[in-house]
């Protein structure tokens, strides 16, 4: 059978085999956990508490300001030693809550177990919010507001990502190998509040196991497993809802335009635990890998947790690290140094030496065209990152630079090694700059 | 032969009478004195008078709509000819020119990282706020140079934006484009700056940069009226920058410079002529 994908996009090598068979490890506490404060798109949580307060695992730290904005919690138990600004992942030094845990991982009180049955989507949809459940593949979009949609939206459909196309990175297979169940329970919350009956998973084809595993636990539950083709940006929203239900979101667009709300699998897993158990989001899992990184893992972390304690705990590494990534090679954001605590968008620590890094000097564009062919947007690249260069804003968004996912498919692909998709990157911020004027 | 070119010529004939007929029948009534204002401005067309180019600061001026020193690269030169176009009392305009107030270049201050990407120094900010370790420096890749209508701006080898006081009209172009608003305004007869524009506390300042401002006090110690220190970093205060001068020496990092004296190490520039109105010389 033909697999379902999407036009453009290209197949970078994989490289999960270093991780994709070890289990979800529990990676210790640190010995101080640095929570920052904005780690959602949105306003940032504003702090509440102050240096001395003792808290519990899963007390409220950070109340959030406005509707885009979730509350942050403690991941641990233990003292807050500073509510200062520290390096944050963005590369710049952010107000933070430090906590130095206690070892007792103490919950706090009054955290309950709720029924969905008995739950009305309101009230769901409130829990949800409560527990400061944000979009686990890395984006960090609060989920309450994806859940949310406007009077007059009608959504028929939801898709759970589990796609994970970004290579190195095998969180998410694990997440649906070791708990299936979880992300079923999540996905008939998620269902409920939206009120849908159709629901897909897509899962991309080099992850056999899963895609079996989660097909046997969904029959009979009306969710269909969909297989897809082995290429990347398959995980981003606009494509994979065009991989699996053939609808293209328009430019300027979002997917509830079109009927569909996704979801990635970690966030049904984290759903699940915030209406069952009432737990806030306080973990998540966060693959550790690289050719640097001594034993690479998929670890069960803690928020918060300073990205030198995961390497530690993976057997440090192999030489000087020449390149740290955040996220997965593709569109994760490199990081000064690993002092900088991981956030809930922490998908993957990515370790690479001076030999992992080519680098190669930027020559001139020698239009063989294949920016345009590998564009998942389906626009050029080329023309948007040259018209940006010349400052010629209104002329690069013409062109649709504002549609640019930012998947770095061109960039990659480009024998000419231009800085495609920050040129692009660069266009878009000046022409929001520019419509925030007029 | 002979007929077509007689009736090209006669094709030709008509239509420039017709022309000219409609040049006379449709003329827009120009105002003669916005025709002179324009004669008298710089005609960069740089925008910095907030009309678009100078057509439209010359009719704004003729219409009351403007003063006569609005045009900042036309300086008090431009002011008082357009006052005196005008017949209307000729309005001081204070001449300013743009100061880079850094002086840590690629070989004093420190990289956070290395940067390869788009050579923009906006395009640069986005990236983990720029690749210079000091929040304030100078990211050094020319966007002022590029924005600057005048060709006032050069880079030096080192990497650092330097502005020529000859050149510089004070049409502020360059502070909107700097996204790190190193490039600051000052009065044209002010020649001592503190070139540091980092607010960090001393210590850090130490790490990361050889020439950046550690907010010691000496100067503010040397000449009381003519400094000012502000979250760690000291200013001169313009009212009084004629008493700035004895603190240049004292200065440990030297960060405080007169650019009586020249510009900072490195430029490409020849020595300033200072207390010269731009055009003036001419
Ligand atoms: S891939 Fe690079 S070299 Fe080829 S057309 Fe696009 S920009 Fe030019
Ligand atoms: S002064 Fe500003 S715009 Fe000019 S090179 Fe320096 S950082 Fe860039
Ligand atoms: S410390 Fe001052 S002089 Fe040094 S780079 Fe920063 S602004 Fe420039
Ligand atoms: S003497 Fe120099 S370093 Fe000290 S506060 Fe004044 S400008 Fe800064």
């Amino acid at each position: 059978m033909k697999l379902k994908t999407f036009p453009g996009g290209l197949h970078p090598p994989d490289n999960k085999r270093w991780s994709e068979h070890k289990p979800i490890e529990t990676c210790p506490l640190p010995e101080e956990l640095v929570v920052p404060m904005a780690q959602h798109i949105g306003a940032p949580a504003e702090v509440c508490v102050q240096k001395g307060d003792l808290v519990k695992k899963g007390q409220v730290i950070g109340q959030a300001k406005g509707f885009v904005s979730v509350p942050v919690h403690a991941p641990s138990s233990g003292e807050v030693v500073a509510v200062e600004p520290r390096l944050h992942p963005s590369g710049k030094a952010l107000p933070a809550v430090v906590i130095r845990p206690d070892g007792e991982d103490r919950w706090v009180e009054g955290l309950e177990p709720g029924d969905p049955e008995a739950l009305s989507a309101d009230q769901l949809r409130e829990k949800i919010r409560a527990a400061g459940i944000v979009g686990m593949g890395g984006a960090t979009f609060p989920a309450h507001v994806k859940l949310s949609p406007p009077e007059g939206k009608k959504i028929d459909t939801l898709i759970l990502n589990g796609v994970e196309c970004e290579p190195f990175l095998t969180a998410d297979h694990r997440l649906m190998l070791e708990q299936p169940d979880d992300v079923l329970a999540g996905v008939d919350i998620l269902r409920k509040v939206l009120g849908v009956s159709r629901v897909y998973i897509g899962i991309e084809a080099n992850k056999p196991d899963a895609i079996d595993l989660m097909s046997q636990a969904c029959t009979g539950r009306g969710i269909e497993v969909v297989p897809l083709e082995v290429k990347y940006p398959q995980g981003a929203e606009k494509q994979l809802i065009l991989a699996i239900t053939g609808r293209e979101v328009p430019s300027g667009g979002l997917p509830m335009d079109v009927g569909v709300v996704v979801q990635n699998v970690g966030t049904a897993a984290a759903v699940a635990d915030a209406v069952l158990h009432g737990r806030p989001l306080v973990e998540r899992i966060c693959t550790v890998s690289g050719p640097l990184v001594a034993e690479p893992k998929n670890l069960r972390i803690r928020i918060g947790t300073p990205l030198a304690h995961l390497v530690q705990f993976c057997g440090g590494v192999k030489g000087e690290p020449a390149k740290i990534i955040m996220g997965g090679p593709m569109m994760g954001s490199a990081q000064l140094s690993l002092e900088v605590p991981a956030t809930r968008g922490t998908s993957g620590l990515l370790l690479f030496g001076a030999g992992d890094v080519p680098l190669r000097s930027e020559g001139p564009c020698i239009r063989c065209g294949r920016c345009v062919q590998a564009c998942p947007a389906r626009i050029m690249p080329t023309t948007i990152a040259a018209y940006a260069r010349l400052d010629f804003i209104s002329e690069a968004e013409e062109y649709g630079a504002m549609d640019c996912i930012e998947c770095g498919c061109c960039t990659y692909i480009c024998p000419a090694t231009l800085p495609l998709v920050q040129a692009i990157r660069y266009a878009k911020g000046a022409i929001l700059a520019k419509r925030r004027k007029v | 032969m002979l007929e077509a070119i007689m009736s090209l010529g006669g094709i030709g004939l008509s239509a420039a009478v017709a022309l000219g007929f409609a040049a006379k029948k449709f003329a827009v009534e120009i105002d003669p004195r916005e025709l002179a204002v324009l004669e008298v401005l710089p005609g960069a067309n740089c925008g910095a008078c907030g009309y678009p180019g100078c057509g439209g600061y010359a009719k704004a001026v003729v219409a009351g709509q403007a003063g006569p020193a609005d045009c900042p690269p036309g300086g008090a030169g431009a002011a008082e000819k357009i006052a005196n176009i005008l017949g209307i009392a000729p309005v001081s305009a204070d001449p300013q020119v743009a100061v880079v107030l850094c002086q840590g270049d690629n070989a004093k201050a420190q990289a956070k990282y290395r940067y390869l990407g788009l050579h923009d120094c906006n395009a640069a900010q986005k990236i983990a706020d720029g690749p210079k370790a000091c929040p304030g420096g100078c990211l050094g890749l020319g966007t002022c140079a590029r924005v600057c209508p005048f060709g006032a701006i050069e880079m030096t080898a080192e990497g650092l934006a330097v502005i020529s006081r000859e050149k510089c009209t004070g049409c502020r172009k360059c502070v909107a484009a700097c996204p790190r608003s190193v490039i600051r305004m000052t009065p044209l007869d002010a020649t001592v700056h503190v070139l540091c524009n980092s607010t960090d506390k001393g210590a850090l300042v130490r790490k990361y940069c050889q020439v950046g401002c550690i907010a010691c006090q000496i100067c503010k110690k040397t000449a009381p009226e003519a400094y000012v220190i502000e979250n760690f970093l000291a200013r001169v205060t313009y009212e009084h920058h004629q008493l700035a001068a004895p603190a240049v020496e004292k200065c440990p990092t030297k960060c405080i410079r007169d650019f009586v004296d020249g510009y900072p190490e490195g430029s490409s520039f020849a020595p300033p002529t200072c207390g010269v109105a731009p055009g003036a010389a001419a």
